[in-house]
C-alpha cells in the first residue's frame, strides 16, 4: 500500500518543522548582519566572525570545552557500555534494583539538582573545583545516556551469538570482546557522540562544578546572553550548529552506509 | 584432552567468566554509588545544617577525629529549620506552585503539538519517514542553550516576531512577550517538543494499521476509530512523553532565567539565586531536597511505566 | 456440502445472486491489479478465492469489504451499487489476516465494538454476545486480552467480533495462515459448520487450496488479475479448464501434443515420433489439427514392470525417483522425451513391496477417460 501525505499532515509536519528551524534559521540568517543593532538588517557582512576569531576568552573557553567533551565523552562511554551489559547480560545479582535506578534517574534529574549535588561532594572531599571536577560530573551523566543507547541495541542483540562464541571455545570475556563488542560498534559509537554532546552542551551542571579559571564556552555564552543579544553570539552559534549538524549527519551517513554494505553481504 | 581436563579447563573459565562479569558490574556501579548517590546523602545533610560565614558556608561540620562524642554532637545540631522556612516562607511556596503549573502547562501543551507532528510522522510515507524523523531529532543536538537564545531575537518588543505583525498589519503595537511566562512556555515547548514526538511516534508507527480497518469495518467512523483505536493504544507513548516534558521542566533553570520574566518564578531559578547570589547552601539544599520530593512520585511512575512496556513487548 | 450436496444456486436459473461483480478493473498507478472481473456470489454460499500470491485476490477482496474502490466496473449487492458506501456503513465484514484484534480490549470489548458502534441496546448486546461466544467455544474467555490467547482462540475472537454484525457476507482473509496443520484442519470444519449453522455467506481468499477445496461451496481459481476458473472443487479438480489450474490445484502431468482423429471414438495426441498416440476420450473434435495438452492426474495412473494387456494406453520410461509418503508412494519416471510422469499407487497393504525400483524399466498406463485434453 502507497501513502501520500493527507492535507492535515502535510500542515502539521510544515508547521512541526518551521517552528522546529525557523528560530535556528533566523540565527543564522542574523549572524550575517552587518548592523550592530542585532534585528535590524543592515547588509550581509562576515565580520562578527573575524572579530570572534579574535575574542581570546571565547577561544579559551572553546578549548576548555573541547577537552572536558572528549575526556568525558570517553569515559562515560566506557562505563556506560560496561553499565549497559551488566544490565542486560549480567542477570540477577544483589543490589540490581538501586542500580538500574541509578542508571535511569540522571536521565531524567533536573540540572540544578545534579549540579549541587556534586558541588557539594567535591568539597566535603576538598577537591579544588576546575576541569577535573567538571569533567567527573560530565562523566556521570553521560555514562547513564551511553548505557541506554547501548543497552538498547544489546537488548535486540541475539545472545545466542554469545552462546555460540562459548561453544567454540571462547570465555565469556573473550566472547565479549570477539562477538559482543564488533556488533554493538555503531551503538558505542553513537554513545560517544550523544555523551560528547551534551557534555559540549552542558551549562548547569559545569556552572555549579567549576571553579576559577575553568570557564567552558556555554558559561561563556551564558554570561554575554544575559546582557542580551549580540551579533557575535549569533555567529558563534552558527558556528557550532554548522559542527554540530555536520557531525550528526555525517554519522547517520556512515550508519546507513554501514546497515546497507551489512544488509548486501 | 581427556574429559577430565575438559571439565578442569570449564572450571577454569567459569571462574573467570565470573570475576570479570563481576567487574562489569562493579565498576559503573561503584562510580554511581559515589558520584550520585552518595552526593543526595550529603545534600540531605546539609540541608539540615545552619548558614555560617565560613568556609564552607555552614554548620555543622563532621569532625570524625571527636570520634563517637564527634557523630552524636553533629546529628545534635541537624534540624528542620531550613524546611521550616522554606514552608513559611511564601515565596517558596508559590515558587513550588508556580513550577508545578508552569511545567503542567507547557507540558500539556507540548503533548498537543508533539502529537500531531508524531501522528503525521507516522502517517507519512515510507519513503519520507526516516528524513523526517531524522530532521525532528537533528535540533536536539545543537546546543540547548543556543535554542533557547534564539528566541530571543524573535520575541523580544523589537524582535522579529514583532516587527513581521506590526508589517503585516496585525497588530499596531508590539507585543510583550519577551520577559512573561508566554515566552517561558514558547521555550519549553520549543526545547522538549523532541521528547514529546518521538515516543509517541514510536507507539504510532508499530500499531497495525488492519487494526484501523478493522475498526471502520466494524462501524466506526474515521474520527471515531482515532479515538476508539489509535489514541489508546499510543497512550504508553503519551505517557512516557509527558514525564520526559514535565520532571525536566519542574526543575528548569535556563529557560525561565533567559526567556522568563522578574515575576516568573520557577524552583530552579531560586535555588540557582539562592545558591550563586545568597550563598546560603544549606538552603538552597533544603530547597534541592523538596524539588526532588515533589520529582520522585513522576519519577517512580516513569519507570513503573517503562517496566510494563518492556514486559508487554 | 462441498460439492456432495444438491446445494448449487449457481446453477438455477433466475436464481438473483447476492454479488454482482460486473466487469470489475483496479489499477494502481499503472499496475493493473484486477483486470475486468465478472463474477457472482449466491446467498449461502462458501465461495473460495484461491490464488498465488500478487494474483490479485486480496484486492478483490478489499474491494468487497470496502476498503478499495473499483477504477471501473461496478459491485452489486442485492443489485444495489454498493461503491460509494464506505466501509463502516455495508453489511460486509471481515476477518483480517492479522485478526487485528484491539489489543487495549478485552474479548468481550472486542466483539461488542461493533454492536455498540451500530447503537444496539446494553441488554441485546450482552445477549449476542453470550450467544456468539458459545457458538466459537469461546464462553470463559471473556474478560481476557487479546495476548492472553492462544492463535486458534485469537482467531475464533476474530471470527466471532465479525459474525455478531450479522453481515450479509463475511469475508476472511487468510484466516487459517496462523495457524499450524492440525489445527488449520480442525478449524476448517469447525468453520463450516458455524457457516452452516448461521447460513451467512462467506467469502475466504487463500493460497492454500487444500483448504479451498475443503471448505467452499465453489472457487475461483485468480491468476494476474483475472479469473482462470469458478467452479465447485470436484469440477475444478476433474476439470481444469486450463494448464494454470490444472497445474495449481493438487498435482498434473502434462503431455503436449497435436490433437488426430481416433480410429474408434474420441481423440488421439500425436506426442512423440515413434510412440503410439496416446487415446483420449473427448468430443472435442473441433481442435483437431491443433496443439492441445493432455492433463494426467498421478493417482490415475498406474506402473507395472511388464507392459500392461487391455489398456488404453501405455509408455515406457525409467524409474528415476520413489517419493514414499506412508499413505501413497509416487514414482518418477523418465519417458523417451524426457518428461517425467508421476504415477502414485497406494499402499494398501502394510509391506508394499512391487519390486519397482530406481532405474528399472517401466510401463505407465492410463485409460482413455483419466485424463482431460486442454486447450489452454
Amino acid at each position: 500500500m502507497t501513502r501520500r501525505f493527507s492535507w492535515f499532515n502535510t500542515t502539521s509536519l510544515t508547521l512541526g518543522m518551521a517552528f522546529l528551524y525557523l528560530p535556528i534559521l533566523l540565527l543564522i540568517i542574523y549572524s550575517f548582519n552587518a548592523s550592530k543593532l542585532v534585528t535590524v538588517w543592515g547588509g550581509w557582512s562576515t565580520k562578527w566572525y573575524s572579530s570572534l576569531l579574535e575574542n581570546e576568552a571565547f577561544l579559551e573557553a572553546a578549548w576548555v570545552t573541547i577537552r572536558v567533551a572528549f575526556i568525558s565523552a570517553t569515559v562515560a562511554t566506557f562505563l556506560g557500555t560496561l553499565a549497559a551489559y551488566a544490565l542486560v547480560r549480567a542477570g540477577k545479582f544483589r543490589g540490581r534494583t538501586l542500580f538500574t535506578g541509578m542508571v535511569y534517574a540522571p536521565l531524567v534529574m533536573p540540572e540544578v539538582i545534579t549540579g549541587l549535588s556534586l558541588l557539594l561532594l567535591f568539597i566535603s572531599f576538598g577537591m579544588d573545583r576546575g576541569i577535573t571536577t567538571i569533567i567527573l560530573a560530565h562523566i556521570t551523566f553521560g555514562m547513564c545516556f551511553a548505557s541506554v543507547v547501548v543497552s538498547s541495541r544489546l537488548v535486540s542483540f541475539d545472545s545466542s551469538l554469545e552462546e555460540a562464541a562459548c561453544d567454540l571455545g571462547c570465555t565469556p570475556v573473550q566472547a565479549f570482546f570477539s562477538v559482543t563488542l564488533p556488533v554493538i560498534a555503531p551503538a558505542i559509537a553513537a554513545a560517544w557522540l550523544l555523551a560528547f554532546t551534551l557534555s559540549l552542551d552542558d551549562l548547569v551542571i559545569a556552572s555549579f562544578t567549576s571553579g576559577p579559571g575553568a570557564t567552558t564556552l556555554p558559561m561563556k555564552i551564558y554570561s554575554s546572553v544575559r546582557l542580551g543579544v549580540t551579533p557575535e553570539i549569533n555567529a558563534l552559534s552558527t558556528i557550532m550548529i554548522a559542527v554540530v549538524s555536520l557531525g550528526v549527519i555525517l554519522a547517520s551517513l556512515a550508519g546507513k552506509r554501514a546497515e546497507i554494505s551489512r544488509s548486501e553481504t | 584432552m581427556g574429559p577430565l581436563e575438559r571439565r578442569c579447563r570449564r572450571l577454569v573459565n567459569g571462574m573467570k567468566s565470573t570475576f570479570g562479569q563481576r567487574l562489569f558490574v562493579l565498576l559503573p556501579y561503584l562510580w554511581l554509588l559515589v558520584l550520585f548517590l552518595a552526593p543526595f546523602v550529603i545534600v540531605l545533610k546539609i540541608s539540615l545544617s545552619d548558614l555560617a560565614v565560613s568556609r564552607p558556608p555552614y554548620t555543622p561540620q563532621f569532625d570524625y577525629r571527636e570520634g563517637w562524642a564527634g557523630i552524636k554532637t553533629f546529628f545534635a545540631e541537624l534540624d528542620f529549620e531550613n524546611f521550616i522556612f522554606l514552608a513559611e516562607d511564601s515565596l517558596y511556596v508559590n515558587a513550588y506552585l508556580s513550577s508545578l503549573k508552569i511545567a503542567g502547562v507547557s507540558t500539556i501543551l507540548t503533548l498537543l503539538i508533539g502529537y500531531s507532528i508524531a501522528y503525521a510522522l507516522a502517517r507519512s510515507p515510507q519513503r519520507w519517514r526516516g528524513t523526517l524523523v531524522m530532521l525532528v531529532i537533528l535540533p536536539f543536538w545543537t546546543s540547548f542553550l543556543i535554542r533557547v537564545y534564539a528566541w530571543i531575537g524573535i520575541l523580544k518588543t523589537e524582535g522579529l516576531l514583532n516587527q513581521l505583525l506590526l508589517h503585516i498589519g496585525m497588530i499596531s503595537e508590539p507585543l510583550t512577550i519577551m520577559n512573561t511566562n508566554t515566552a517561558v512556555y514558547i521555550g519549553i515547548v520549543y526545547s522538549y517538543l523532541p521528547f514529546m514526538i518521538l515516543p509517541i511516534y514510536a507507539t504510532l508507527e508499530k500499531m497495525d494499521e488492519s487494526l484501523l480497518e478493522a475498526a471502520e469495518d466494524l462501524g466506526s467512523s474515521r474520527l471515531a476509530a482515532f479515538f476508539l483505536v489509535t489514541l489508546p493504544l499510543s497512550l504508553p507513548g503519551v505517557i512516557a512523553g509527558c514525564f520526559l516534558v514535565f520532571i525536566p521542566a519542574l526543575g528548569e533553570f535556563v529557560i525561565p532565567d533567559l526567556l522568563g520574566g522578574s515575576d516568573t518564578l520557577m524552583i530552579g531559578k531560586t535555588l540557582w539565586v539562592e545558591f550563586f547570589s545568597n550563598r546560603d547552601w544549606p538552603l538552597a539544599s533544603a530547597v534541592a531536597i523538596v524539588l526532588l520530593m515533589l520529582l520522585i512520585v513522576p519519577i517512580i511512575l516513569f519507570q513503573k511505566q517503562q517496566e510494563k512496556q518492556e514486559l508487554g513487548r | 456440502m462441498a460439492g456432495f450436496s444438491s446445494f448449487a444456486p449457481w446453477d438455477e436459473p433466475g436464481k438473483k445472486p447476492l454479488i454482482e461483480i460486473k466487469s470489475v478493473s483496479k489499477f494502481f498507478g499503472a499496475f493493473e491489479a484486477i483486470h475486468d472481473l465478472s463474477v457472482n456470489i449466491y446467498e449461502r454460499e462458501f465461495f473460495a478465492i484461491l490464488g498465488p500470491s500478487g494474483c490479485g485476490k486480496t484486492t478483490l477482496m478489499r474491494m468487497l469489504a470496502g476498503f478499495e474502490t473499483p477504477t471501473s466496473g461496478q459491485i452489486l449487492l442485492d443489485g444495489q451499487n454498493i461503491g460509494p458506501v464506505p466501509p463502516a456503513k455495508r453489511p460486509v465484514n471481515m476477518m483480517f489476516q492479522s485478526y487485528a484484534l484491539f489489543p487495549h480490549l478485552t474479548v468481550e470489548k472486542n466483539i461488542a465494538f461493533g454492536l455498540k458502534r451500530e447503537g444496539v441496546a446494553a441488554g441485546e448486546i450482552s445477549d449476542r454476545i453470550t450467544d456468539i461466544m458459545k457458538l466459537v467455544q469461546l464462553t470463559d474467555f471473556g474478560r481476557r486480552k487479546p495476548h492472553q490467547l492462544s492463535g486458534g482462540q485469537r482467531q475464533r475472537v476474530a471470527l466471532a467480533r465479525a459474525l455478531v454484525k450479522r453481515p450479509r457476507l463475511l469475508l476472511l482473509d487468510e484466516p487459517l495462515g496462523a495457524l499450524d496443520k492440525k489445527l488449520r484442519q480442525q478449524t476448517q470444519f469447525e468453520l463450516m459448520n458455524i457457516q452452516e449453522t448461521l447460513g451467512t455467506t462467506f467469502v475466504i481468499v487463500t493460497h492454500d487450496q487444500e483448504e479451498a477445496m475443503t471448505v467452499s461451496s465453489r472457487i475461483a481459481v485468480m491468476n494476474n488479475g483475472e479469473i482462470a476458473q469458478v467452479a465447485p472443487p470436484t469440477d475444478l479438480y476433474e476439470q481444469p479448464s486450463s494448464r494454470f489450474v490444472a497445474d495449481f490445484i493438487g498435482e498434473v502431468n502434462i503431455i503436449e501434443g497435436r490433437c488426430a482423429p481416433a480410429a474408434r471414438d474420441g481423440i488421439s495426441l500425436a506426442w512423440n515420433e515413434g510412440s503410439d498416440d496416446l487415446r483420449i476420450a473427448s468430443d472435442a473434435t473441433s481442435q483437431i489439427g491443433t496443439t492441445a495438452w493432455l492433463a494426467l492426474r498421478p493417482e490415475k495412473v498406474g506402473i507395472t514392470k511388464t507392459r500392461p494387456e487391455g489398456t488404453d494406453n501405455a509408455v515406457q520410461g525409467e524409474v528415476i525417483d520413489i517419493a514414499y509418503l506412508g499413505n501413497i508412494t509416487t514414482y518418477h519416471v523418465e519417458l523417451p522425451t524426457g518428461a517425467i510422469i508421476k504415477a502414485q499407487e497406494s499402499n494398501l497393504q502394510r509391506v508394499a513391496n512391487r519390486g519397482i525400483t530406481w532405474e528399472d524399466t517401466v510401463w505407465v498406463h492410463w485409460s482413455a477417460d483419466a485424463g482431460v485434453l486442454l486447450t489452454a
